[in-house]
């Protein structure tokens, strides 16, 4: 039966080719995305704890004046699946930083590790806990935005403005933030441009994503289980149904 | 139960027969487990138990998120990055939630356009049709609530577009839309609102479910061959079908795990492909996303919502405005499914057995996918024109194609009984025998 | 192959068998491992845990007088007892304890002696459960027949150490698990 084979691919192809179709404007725009490869990427991928730990670095050297990062709370900062600090290197962080909260009296005092990075709105940049997931390819176009910059500038209307080849429309209002030699890494890593950039993003990909190894792990686990019982199951039914279609 | 002949249920004396006075419940379960179900379904058919199992997955899901969900212009947002990141496997909650509603999305149609080639609705099947595009609207309503309540800036401007729709209804529509929002615009009021029915909803389509399965257990299940099951006498019922437990049960659930395998890989691998980044900003009513999209299951009747512009000479001669030509036009796109049992005027059921039908049928499938991916992309350029052309077809096929081909196509010789095709196809003697060549290549469960 | 055919009986286990068995052990594991997270979400969250654990600066507090800090969601009462106080709970006879155990979270078998009462025994500070065990009413500090603490609710009556001595209450106040990380900074939790 021609038709019945044809609308049986025409069915089990609908699952897929929806995805294709979705896929297709989830890409979006006409940018430059650098080259770049993350070793969170694919199903087996993990942060790089030292990179995590340089990327909070950059963070908190450069990106904190004017960006935010409110819904990261201190404490995940010791997380296992993330930069991995100790407890005492969180606390040491805060208090090196200097970050205050209020407390019940309104009174500016130090902050806890159960308290979260501040939003910064002052400079009417992003919020980065989850820039990395509101872009299209997150850390990817971060790091194309942070080397993308061509040196050219413009004012239009008292705003300066900055080419940048992987930013949608060339002209970015951020100012080139990264030079290479921005921090000196507590790891003795040399800063180049290059690296700070794949640290930053990888960093601002964790803050978004806090949960994504142990989410690929779970993965794994359900992907291989689903299979084996699926085949079991596809045996159990040829079973069940031998009498049916093969009577004797 | 229904009208197909079944051995009547025997509660065992005692506990069960005591119940089974007071309530048939005993009966009402042998129905179910024994229910005969033609022997001959293929896997096109296996979209129902996927759609109900995939009904609990987002009422359970969904019902568990809701002990962390909040309400309100900043903590919506703030709570659902709480589940993300604090709450116990909080992630993995509202990911499979989220693609959940993808792939019910993804299997409801499959399960209408399996309809659609079988010719699952026509008579007696009419109102198990009917109730089941009910279900499917009221998925829709669902579905665009719960975009809404992570209140990032795709929700925000998603609810804001759709509910604007209903201001192109003449004379009320302005009243409607306020109605609708609680205030003058899209706000908090609106959102609460969108959450209280979001939970709510799902139990309706529980309930129309309840309705659907229970006009198909009246009627029966049609089959890849659109003969009906014969109904005369026990026997002869016996002869075409198969208990639903274990025969059906263990093939459906065979396939859900296969479907699970594709809902897992998303869920684990890629849990906001098909999702949008916008709505990882906070909703933000001073600024418009570049490029609005609904979720991509809406994408077919968004496309043919925009596919009507005040330029096409069809609305010179309207007495109405574009905008409201396109609201009816994507409802009516979607109402006309309902009329389908009265617009194919064919005698045969399936479509196995129309040979000019097929390709009609093929162009319809193709149809709905370049509308899904014309309504992806910006209104410029040669996109309208697709979507217009796509549009046009929609209806051309339904109100049009569907009536006219019924009546001038020639059927092919289709069998006599349910029985015939699944013995042909499997080799088996009327007798019950096999011949020696075909018994000894046993196929696998096909 | 033809004998495992049909739905009959068989009378030893086959292949069959061991198939059908395999099949429906692992959806039984399938099913209890999808059930866990519905279940385990309702547990504390990361946020609650965070809170499980906090550092309380006590350098302000000055001798004879009590501060009440929030401790997972219930106040705990910090104070430090003056000489009157303590010699008050030490001159006391464990025989007039209506409960003799000391109730404190690092010394789970000791008994209620002013010592065991204490985070340090070499300091004066008290720190407990503001929750009292009748019905979990907050006790007014410096009050009741004891100088203790008195709970308004139902007249329990605590002592100078926290320890009831009169009313319907069964138990001590708590002593929750405390420890000084340096001179001002006691650790709960």
């Amino acid at each position: 039966m021609e038709t019945m084979k044809m609308i049986k691919s025409v069915l089990a192809s609908l699952a897929l080719a929806c995805a294709m179709t979705t896929g297709a404007f989830a890409a979006g725009g006409d940018v430059e995305h650098a080259d770049v490869e993350f070793s969170f990427e694919g199903p087996f991928g993990a942060y790089d704890r030292a990179a995590l730990q340089r990327g909070l670095q950059i963070y908190q050297g450069i990106c904190a004046g004017c960006h935010g990062m409110k819904f990261v709370a201190f404490r995940t900062l010791a997380d296992e699946n993330g930069p991995g600090l100790s407890e005492d290197q969180v606390k040491a962080f805060i208090a090196e930083a200097g970050y205050e909260v209020e407390d019940a009296s309104g009174e500016l005092v130090p902050a806890k590790t159960y308290d979260y990075f501040p939003a910064v709105t002052n400079a009417g940049a992003p919020d980065m806990s989850l820039l990395a997931k509101a872009r299209a390819d997150g850390a990817v176009h971060i790091y194309s935005i942070l080397t993308g910059y061509t040196g050219e500038e413009k004012e239009i209307a008292g705003t300066t403005l900055y080419e940048n080849k992987a930013y949608p429309g060339g002209w970015i209002n951020m100012a080139p933030p990264l030079w290479g030699d921005d921090v000196e890494y507590g790891d003795g890593t040399e800063p180049t441009l290059e690296r700070e950039a794949r640290d930053i993003s990888q960093f601002l990909m964790w803050a978004a994503e806090p949960t994504m190894i142990e989410r690929k792990q779970a993965g794994i686990r359900n992907i291989v289980f689903l299979l084996i019982f699926a085949v079991l199951l596809f045996f159990v039914n040829r079973r069940i149904w031998a009498n049916v279609k093969h009577p004797e | 139960m229904g009208n197909i002949p079944q051995e009547h249920y025997e509660p065992k004396p005692g506990a069960a027969s005591w119940v089974e006075e007071r309530l048939p419940i005993g009966g009402l379960i042998s129905h179910l487990q024994n229910f005969p179900t033609p022997k001959n379904l293929n896997y096109a058919y296996v979209f129902g138990g996927i759609l109900v199992l995939f009904l609990v997955i987002q009422i359970v899901t969904g019902i568990v998120l809701s002990m962390h969900y909040q309400v309100g212009d900043e903590a919506s947002f703030r709570s659902v990055e709480h589940i993300m990141r604090d709450v116990n496997g909080g992630w993995l909650l509202r990911y499979a939630h989220a693609n959940g509603a993808s792939f019910f999305f993804i299997a409801v149609y499959a399960h209408i356009f399996r309809g659609l080639y079988y010719g699952s609705y026509k008579a007696p099947r009419e109102l198990l049709w009917i109730i089941g595009v009910l279900i499917y609207v009221v998925m829709m309503a669902t579905a665009f609530m719960g975009y809404v309540l992570p209140w990032g800036q795709m929700s925000f401007w998603g609810a804001k577009v759709i509910t604007s729709l209903f201001g192109a209804i003449p004379l009320v529509g302005d009243s409607l839309t306020t109605w609708l929002w609680g205030g003058p615009a899209v706000g908090e009021a609106t959102l609460n609102r969108m959450f209280s029915l979001h939970y709510l909803l799902p139990f309706v389509i529980a309930g129309l479910t309840v309705l659907h399965i229970w006009a198909l257990h009246h009627v029966g299940n049609t089959n890849p061959t659109g003969v009906e099951i014969r109904k005369d006498s026990i026997e002869n019922v016996k002869k075409d079908t198969v208990p639903f437990t274990p025969y059906i049960a263990i093939k459906d659930l065979y396939a859900i795990v296969i479907f699970l395998i594709l809902f897992v890989a998303f869920t684990f691998f890629a849990p906001n492909y098909l999702g949008h980044p916008d709505n990882y900003i906070e909703a933000n009513p001073l600024v418009t996303p570049a490029h609005i999209v609904p979720e991509w299951y809406f994408l077919p009747f968004y496309a043919i919502l925009r596919a009507i512009t005040d330029d096409l000479w069809i609305m010179m001669i309207m007495p109405f405005t574009a905008k409201l030509g396109g609201v009816l036009a994507m409802f009516g796109a979607i109402a006309v499914l309902a009329f389908v049992p009265w617009l194919d005027t064919s005698r045969v059921r399936s479509t196995t057995y129309r040979p000019i039908y097929r390709w009609w049928f093929l162009l319809l499938v193709i149809d709905f996918f370049v509308l899904m991916w014309v309504g992806g992309k910006p209104a410029e350029g040669i996109y309208p024109i697709i979507a217009l052309i796509a549009t046009a077809y929609w209806f051309i096929h339904f109100l049009i194609v569907l009536p006219v081909v019924g009546l001038i196509e020639k059927p092919l010789a289709r069998p006599e009984t349910v029985e015939a095709a699944f013995n042909e196809k499997h080799g088996i003697k009327p007798g019950g025998d096999k011949t020696d060549a075909e018994a000894s290549a046993l196929q696998p469960a096909e | 192959m033809a004998h495992t055919h049909g739905t009959g009986d068989g009378n030893e286990p086959d292949r069959r068998d061991v198939l059908f068995l395999a099949t429906g052990a692992m959806g039984a594991v399938g099913l209890a491992a999808t059930v866990w997270p519905l279940i385990d979400q309702m547990n504390p969250s990361a946020t609650e845990r965070a809170l499980s654990s906090i550092d309380v600066d006590v350098s302000a507090i000055e001798v004879g007088q009590q501060v009440t800090v929030t401790f997972l969601k219930s106040p705990v009462f910090i104070r430090r007892l003056t000489d009157e106080e303590k010699a008050a709970a030490e001159e006391t006879p464990l025989g007039d304890l209506k409960d003799q155990n000391a109730q404190n979270a690092l010394h789970p078998d000791d008994t209620a002696t002013l010592k065991h009462r204490l985070v340090d025994p070499e300091r004066d500070f008290l720190v407990m459960s503001g929750v009292c065990t009748h019905l979990g009413c907050v006790p007014v500090g410096e009050a009741g027949d004891f100088g203790g603490w008195f709970c308004p609710c139902h007249g329990s009556h605590y002592d100078t150490a926290g320890r009831i001595r009169k009313g319907p209450a069964p138990t001590n106040l708590p002593i929750p698990v405390a420890r000084f990380l340096d001179e001002n900074t006691l650790k709960l939790g």
